[in-house]
């Protein structure tokens, strides 16, 4: 008997299913190394800040303290000492957080028929079209928002071609309103909707629609029963990548809005900066962070539900 | 052969450049004159960097994390207190450099800095109201601009969101010092910014042209930028509040760690010879601490009434101290609450 014989079938392959994996970690590494000092490095100096006493004058002294977290929800009141809620902290964060879900729907509700056009167009022409979805990203975020408050403007390209075609008398006052930051939310993030559903479209069997309609469904039962499950991964990405960047955004509400109300981002920036409260700011950005955390893994779960019910 | 060339070619001006003097000033943007750098480069042959921050927490956070290169800094007086008893600065002793003569008078002896040991003027100016005149005609120096708005003014008013200014304008309309922490007083203040704010339309910096536009008619500003504003729109006026406004200056400061001391020291004393000092307040249109510079100042500058505080208001002028870390504490939440 040959010495191969000993070995059981299988076996080779085995042994080189190790050594592919083995050499996929190596190559992995370099990026698992990275994200693990970028990513998790910072998040646990936050973690155990959030446990410190404030400096005076910022920064943080080696001191346990159960402040930082404390003072998310509740705080001695100002001029009488009395224990509250920190009413303040908790209307800032729903502020953010409802202002994150309108951006989310209002870039569905623009994005989806934009990905839908575009997927449906002749494949040469697709490529242009996708090429004016990015075209903004081209120019730095600050620039695109302050070239929104020229259109905006008292006296910007809106209201003076409102008052030339005497549709209105006087300038409507739309800068510093929630309307700017909504539309200035929505055409910031737009793209990053667009695209994740122009993937999901485009990859869309059509003859799965026209099956539907063979078997009598109208056009609205096709798009809910068929196609609206079939891109549910890129609407459920695209949500994603829209929501959670609004969640921290504060240069758009700030530079539209004026700035007179607080968002999540620049209350934690203000106990950084000027409020010199480091632990009650990395508490709040851990705050942050979980609710994000709860958010999403609620979303994605009702969402797969409805996905495997249908 | 061409590419040992090149490369020893760069490595001949890598080494020429570390041999060569240089200086790194971090600053506050849009607030150093180009021209100063070109006449200091020329003069001395130290080659520049600027680094430019937004606010003096900004500042103070990178320098005491280490490890960040810049030689000079330019701190708001209520700042220099911390940077020194934190050890982040060196004892340069301007008081002792050859152009010390032309530091007027009155700067020498500053609470922030008693006797010059440290700090060199940059640049002073007053936190006062700005009016556009062709919507409200009537007086203007009051803080009650924003803090009780006329009719006229309501829905237009910008207060810029820096709390220290806000907080002692509302606190001294309150009838009370800056940097007080008597709860009546600060009840007080409470109240009226949380009535005073919906009658605003923003809180933000960077406001030059949405004044001139008049997209903003009224609100809380510096003194140099409303110059800058009423160059652009003649009807913008610039108001000192009678019940208290605040005071401020901006000091050129050397790092402890600097690489470059003997540059940064010769840039501090730079900046004392008055023909320097009038190109500083050329360009962002401060004052500057330097006696005898106004004779090298543009025409404008001398006269104008953002500059030349008048007599009768003179004395509302005050510059706030650096306040308690309590005290602090209770201004922010003040601050958090009015804009919750």
């Amino acid at each position: 008997m040959s010495e191969q014989a000993t070995y059981r079938p299988g076996e080779l392959e085995a042994e080189a299913q190790a050594a592919d994996n083995r050499n996929r970690w190596i190559l992995a590494l370099p990026a698992v190394v990275i994200i693990t000092l970028a990513a998790a490095g910072p998040l646990l100096v936050m973690v155990v800040y959030s446990f410190l006493t404030p400096g005076d004058y910022g920064n943080v002294v080696w001191k346990f303290s159960l402040e930082g977290w404390m003072n998310t929800l509740v705080q001695r009141d100002i001029f009488d000492d009395t224990l509250i809620w920190a009413d303040a902290h908790l209307s800032i964060f729903w502020r953010s957080f409802s202002l994150s879900l309108i951006t989310t729907v209002l870039t569905l509700i623009f994005g989806v028929p934009t990905a839908w056009f575009i997927a449906t167009r002749p494949p040469g022409k697709r490529e242009f079209w996708l090429f004016l979805i990015t075209v903004p990203f081209w120019t730095n975020l600050l620039v695109r928002t302050i070239a929104i408050q020229e259109l905006l403007r008292s006296e910007g390209v809106i209201n003076l071609i409102l008052l030339k075609l005497g549709i209105i008398d006087a300038p409507i006052q739309m800068m510093f309103t929630n309307f700017a930051i909504g539309f200035g939310m929505t055409y910031v993030y737009l793209p990053l909707m667009v695209l994740p559903v122009y993937a999901a479209v485009d990859k869309l069997d059509f003859r799965l629609v026209e099956a539907a309609h063979d078997l009598y469904a109208g056009r609205w039962t096709a798009f809910r029963r068929v196609i609206l499950p079939l891109i549910k991964p890129g609407i459920i990405a695209g949500s994603i990548l829209v929501f959670i960047p609004s969640l921290g955004a504060y240069v758009t509400p700030r530079v539209l809005g004026g700035g007179k109300n607080l968002m999540f981002g620049n209350l934690i920036e203000l106990q950084f900066g000027q409020g010199r409260n480091w632990p009650l700011g990395a508490a709040l950005s851990l705050m942050l962070m979980a609710a994000v955390m709860i958010a999403l893994m609620w979303y994605v779960r009702v969402t797969s539900r409805e996905q495997s019910d249908g | 052969m061409r590419h040992v060339l090149a490369a020893a070619s760069a490595l001949a001006l890598m080494a020429g450049g570390a041999y060569a003097k240089e200086l790194n000033i971090y600053n506050w943007g849009n607030y150093t004159n180009p021209k100063l750098i070109e006449k200091f480069e020329a003069e001395t042959g130290i080659k520049v960097t600027i680094t430019d921050y937004d606010s003096n927490d900004t500042a103070l956070a990178k320098v005491k994390a280490g490890g960040h290169g810049f030689d000079v800094v330019v701190p708001t007086h209520t700042y220099v207190p911390i940077w020194i008893s934190e050890g982040l600065l060196a004892e340069t002793r301007p008081d002792q450099m050859e152009n010390f003569k032309n530091m007027d008078a009155k700067w020498v002896d500053v609470d922030w800095d008693p006797g010059r040991h440290y700090t060199v003027p940059w640049q002073w100016g007053t936190t006062g109201v700005v009016v556009n005149t062709k919507y409200y005609s009537g007086d203007i120096n009051t803080s009650a601009i924003f803090l009780d708005p006329p009719e006229e003014l309501r829905g237009k008013i910008n207060v810029v969101p820096e709390m220290g200014d806000v907080m002692v304008m509302a606190i001294m309309y309150a009838g009370g010092e800056p940097c007080t922490d008597d709860k009546e007083v600060l009840k007080k203040v409470h109240e009226t910014l949380l009535n005073a704010k919906q009658h605003w339309l923003g809180m933000d910096y960077g406001n030059l042209e949405k004044f001139a536009k008049e997209d903003l008619w009224a609100g809380v500003n510096w003194n140099g930028s409303t110059f800058r504003m009423r160059l652009q729109n003649e009807a913008i006026a610039y108001g000192y509040p009678k019940e208290g406004y605040p005071l401020w200056m901006d000091s050129v400061a050397v790092l402890k760690d600097a690489k470059n001391m003997d540059e940064a020291k010769a840039f501090q004393n730079f900046v004392m010879a008055p023909e320097n000092a009038a190109l500083i307040s050329e360009f962002a249109r401060y004052a500057n601490g330097i006696a005898g510079s106004e004779a090298f100042m543009p025409e404008d500058m001398k006269t104008a009434p953002e500059i030349v505080i008048p007599e009768e208001l003179k004395s509302a002028g005050k510059f706030n101290g650096t306040c308690a870390p309590e005290t602090q504490a209770l201004y922010t939440r003040i601050w958090t609450d009015l804009q919750k």
